[in-house]
């Protein structure tokens, strides 16, 4: 059998040995570089920018939703005598408050959270990690960003051409009989595309990780990142078909005006539901997994300890990927008969327990741990905090009796945003932090990126908390106004919507300054023991000089000294006393 | 597709020897064994999406078909001729064996049989799609055997349409469709292999697009034969 070795003598020529991140001209081939490059790590950056964008933009439609949730839209009468309509802060109509929801959780659910951090952060680190060269399709990685950005460009013209109020869910019978139901097609086609955006990029990784992992490295001495980005992308590949199907078949219902979801032609609406929630549950798992992954990572290296139950993290993820694909019924309590329901309901219990797993084992491995309170730290410890509310919450949610009471409440709105925006975009953040030094070679302000971190927490849980108290006080979800008993609940909320906004704004600013004049990174500035770490900040064009040849494990903090570090700096931990060595 | 290096192991092949004996891997792959297993797994999982995909049309089919048993059975025996349906699963089959035919040739090196199998294949593809249009699309669209809304069929021949026969037709123009759309893809990328087989771009040592194509096909063979009975063959 035929190896090449890395570095083929004669072939290497110096500009392999350049940053990736090194401009190859001018402005023009500078750009011509970029949307062309088949490299991952480009490709990463440019997911990257790609989704901060729709996070704003949802950002942007969920303070709107907030705004005018300032105060209850109510008819009274003014001094006249007439009767006037007061409240209506920011939409003239029901009509546009909807929209304006529908585009912030169809934009977050499908432009950012779901790329996120699989195509962002793990095209950028996992073949690194991995000691790869690339991803195994590297031209597919590619097509996948475009494919994403003509998905996304659907969206947009949805929005612009007047926007969709059907939900981000986009039940049945409303979604085919809705009157402006050419802005669905858009939306639901929009949709249709980013799914296979998101396949691509899920089938890239699997083969990746079966096939380009570097000599030597078994599939134990994986960094636990890449099991979750592993397990993440088989429910991207084996439920986004699913959903693919689902809004193929909505949006020839609405071109074609078939009735296969549409009662009025003697189709099933509810059928529609179950194919929604089949994908759309394992798709709450596409969104938090890889926020585990990240977890994993910051916990043991911002810790300097060996991962508590390795083996038992890894096996959760695959475990969690399993039992997503059985409960979605969970959505559809209303919807669905009791025996299914109660089936659902206990099959919905077995979810938590791998989640739990994960919770504990991150908080053994703090234990005794050398924790610095970096802002990845910081921010895993609020995912921990954030997460375990809104995993513990979900159990509410999936029990019938008081699921009765909660469904389509702020609970529910309450519950997923601990999940999913307490969860994901909280690791999100931390694994930008960890690995922002990796890539762009730049450090970032400690401390302003702490106080950052101070604001969204503050700002996360007041706005957030208090829709727990408003939902189980009976606040329906989705209703452009509320009786005027809520109304210091709901502007609590709104200013804790502010809060957050100002912590982003000064991550932003973050990161703009280290972009402009941060001082240059080491290679490895958290002493990380996993293959990144070994490479430059930032990284060569072809990752390593020499293929990478596994040593040790990623989280053998205890006798490994760190590569490229200064030895006093990470030094290794005190010998244990005798007789509790190995 | 391929790029030939003109450096590495594969540069003291001699200049006239047929490409695939010049190719080696692309430069992120380890070897050769390894980027064809890849991408033969890749292929798999990309496979079981459109199965996937597929399998929505039939859980629809039985769900739909489970509400209306006798709108589906009177309608399927009405609108739809089962002999078209069976002629063009036969045309199937006999591409799919010549498909398989031709990954035996390419790992023999035996280039002719190779791009005259795939080609032979390609024209199965198409001549099922031709029948598909002609003696099925068209005439129904004349007819109004259309779905939803525009349904407009105005019975006939001692028929008298179920309001629920646009039901049995929503699923079958969606699901024959989508499926009639993968064999279009299909022929293209025979035609692709082909056009790269006449070249020599295979051999014993490469042949990773046939063996992948070569996948696809039998999948959209194997989609056809579940359709075929459900929609052409109720009882
Ligand atoms: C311990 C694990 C979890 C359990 C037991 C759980 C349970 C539930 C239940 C029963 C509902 C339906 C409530 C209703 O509509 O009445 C629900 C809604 C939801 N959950 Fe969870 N959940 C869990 C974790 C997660 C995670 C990790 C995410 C996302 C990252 C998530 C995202 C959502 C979303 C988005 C909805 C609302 C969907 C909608 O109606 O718009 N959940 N959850
Ligand atoms: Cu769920």
């Amino acid at each position: 059998m035929t190896t090449i070795p890395a570095d083929t003598a004669g072939a290497h020529d110096a500009h392999h040995d350049l940053p990736y991140l090194a401009r190859k001209g001018g402005w023009a081939t500078t750009v011509w570089d970029w949307m062309t490059t088949i490299d991952h790590k480009k490709i990463g950056v440019m997911y990257l920018f790609a989704i901060l964008i729709a996070f704003f933009v949802g950002g942007v439609a969920a303070l709107t939703v907030r705004l005018e949730l300032w105060s209850p839209v109510q008819t009274v009468q003014n001094a006249a005598g007439e009767s006037v309509v007061t409240g209506r802060e920011i939409f003239s109509s029901n009509t546009g408050y909807n929209k304006a929801f529908t585009l912030h959780g169809a934009v977050m659910v499908f432009l950012f959270i779901i790329p996120s951090i699989p195509a962002a952060l793990g095209n950028f680190v996992l073949p690194l990690m991995l000691g790869a060269k690339d991803v195994a399709f590297p031209r597919l990685n590619l097509f996948s960003w475009y494919v994403y950005v003509v998905g996304s460009l659907f969206a947009v013209a949805a929005i612009l051409l007047g926007g969709v109020d059907t939900g981000w869910t986009f039940y049945t019978p409303y979604s085919v009989i809705a009157e402006d139901y050419h802005r669905v097609i858009a939306m639901t086609l929009a949709v249709f595309i980013l799914g296979f955006s998101s396949i691509f990029t899920g089938m890239n990784f699997i083969v990746t990780v079966h096939k380009l992992r570097a000599p030597g490295m078994g599939w134990f001495d994986m960094p636990l990142f890449v099991w979750g980005i592993y397990a993440t992308s088989i429910i991207q590949v084996l439920a986004t078909p699913v959903l693919g199907i689902t809004v193929l078949l909505l949006t020839i219902e609405n071109v074609f005006k078939i009735g296969i979801f549409n009662p009025a032609y003697g189709g099933d609406p509810v059928l529609y539901q179950h194919f929604f929630w089949f994908y759309s549950h394992p798709a709450v798992y596409i969104m938090i997994l890889p926020g585990m992954a990240i977890m994993s990572e910051l916990i043991a290296v911002h810790a300097r300890k060996r991962i508590f139950g390795y083996k038992f993290v890894a096996f959760s993820s695959l475990g969690i990927a399993a039992i997503s694909f059985i409960v979605w019924g969970h959505h559809m309590f209303t919807a669905q008969g009791e025996l299914a329901s109660a089936i659902f309901s206990g099959l919905t219990f077995l979810v938590a327990i791998p989640s739990a797993i994960k919770v504990f084992n991150w908080t053994a491995t703090l234990y005794k741990g050398s924790i610095a309170m970096t802002t990845p730290m910081a921010y895993a410890l609020i995912f921990m905090f954030l997460f375990s509310i809104g995993g513990l919450t979900g159990l509410f949610l999936g029990s019938l009796s008081t699921d009765m009471h909660l469904h389509d409440t702020y609970f529910v709105v309450a519950h997923f945003h601990y999940v999913m925006m307490g969860g994901t975009v909280m690791a999100l953040l931390g694994g930008i932090h960890h690995w922002w030094p990796k890539m762009f070679g730049k450090m970032y302000n400690e401390r302003w990126a702490l106080v950052g971190a101070a604001l969204v927490f503050v700002g996360f849980n007041t706005t957030f908390f208090t829709q727990f108290i408003l939902g189980t006080k009976g606040m329906p979800r989705r209703y452009a106004t509320y009786v005027p008993e809520f109304q210091s609940l709901h502007q609590l909320s709104t200013i804790g919507s502010m809060i957050l906004a100002v912590g982003f704004l000064v991550h932003l600013m973050v990161f703009v300054m280290s972009l402009a004049g941060g001082r240059k990174a080491p290679p490895n500035p958290w002493g990380g023991l996993s293959m990144e770490w070994e490479t430059a900040s930032p990284p060569i064009e072809h990752n390593f000089h020499h293929e990478p040849v596994v040593r040790h494990h990623p989280y053998d903090f205890d006798d490994t000294v760190p590569p490229q570090t200064d030895p006093a700096e990470f030094p290794l931990p005190e010998p244990a006393p005798a007789g509790r060595g190995h | 597709m391929t790029t030939i290096p003109t450096t590495g192991p594969g540069a003291g092949v001699q200049a006239s020897a047929e490409p695939w004996e010049r190719y080696t891997h692309q430069p992120h792959w380890r070897n050769r064994e390894d980027e064809f297993e890849g991408a033969k797994l890749g292929m798999w999982l990309f496979l079981s999406t459109e199965l996937l995909l597929f399998s929505g049309f039939f859980c629809a089919y039985f769900v739909l078909r489970h509400f209306y048993p006798d709108a589906f059975r009177g309608a399927s025996t009405h609108f739809l001729d089962w002999r078209i349906g069976a002629i063009n699963t036969a045309i199937l089959l006999i591409s799919s064996w010549n498909v398989a035919v031709a990954v035996r040739a390419a790992q023999l090196g035996q280039k002719m049989i190779l791009a005259g199998n795939i080609f032979f294949a390609s024209l199965c593809g198409v001549a099922f799609l031709v029948l598909k249009l002609a003696l099925e699309y068209f005439p129904k669209i004349q007819k109004g055997e259309v779905p939803g809304a525009f349904f407009s069929y105005a019975g006939g021949h001692g028929y008298d349409p179920s309001p629920y026969d646009p039901i049995f037709l929503s699923v079958y123009w969606v699901s024959t469709a989508t499926h009639g759309f993968h064999v279009l893809v299909g022929v293209l990328l025979l035609w692709w292999v082909g056009w790269r087989a006449l070249k020599g771009h295979f051999g014993p040592k490469h042949y990773t697009a046939v063996e992948n194509v070569g996948l696809y096909w039998h999948l959209v063979d194997l989609i056809w034969i579940f359709l075929f009975p459900l929609l052409y063959l109720v009882p």
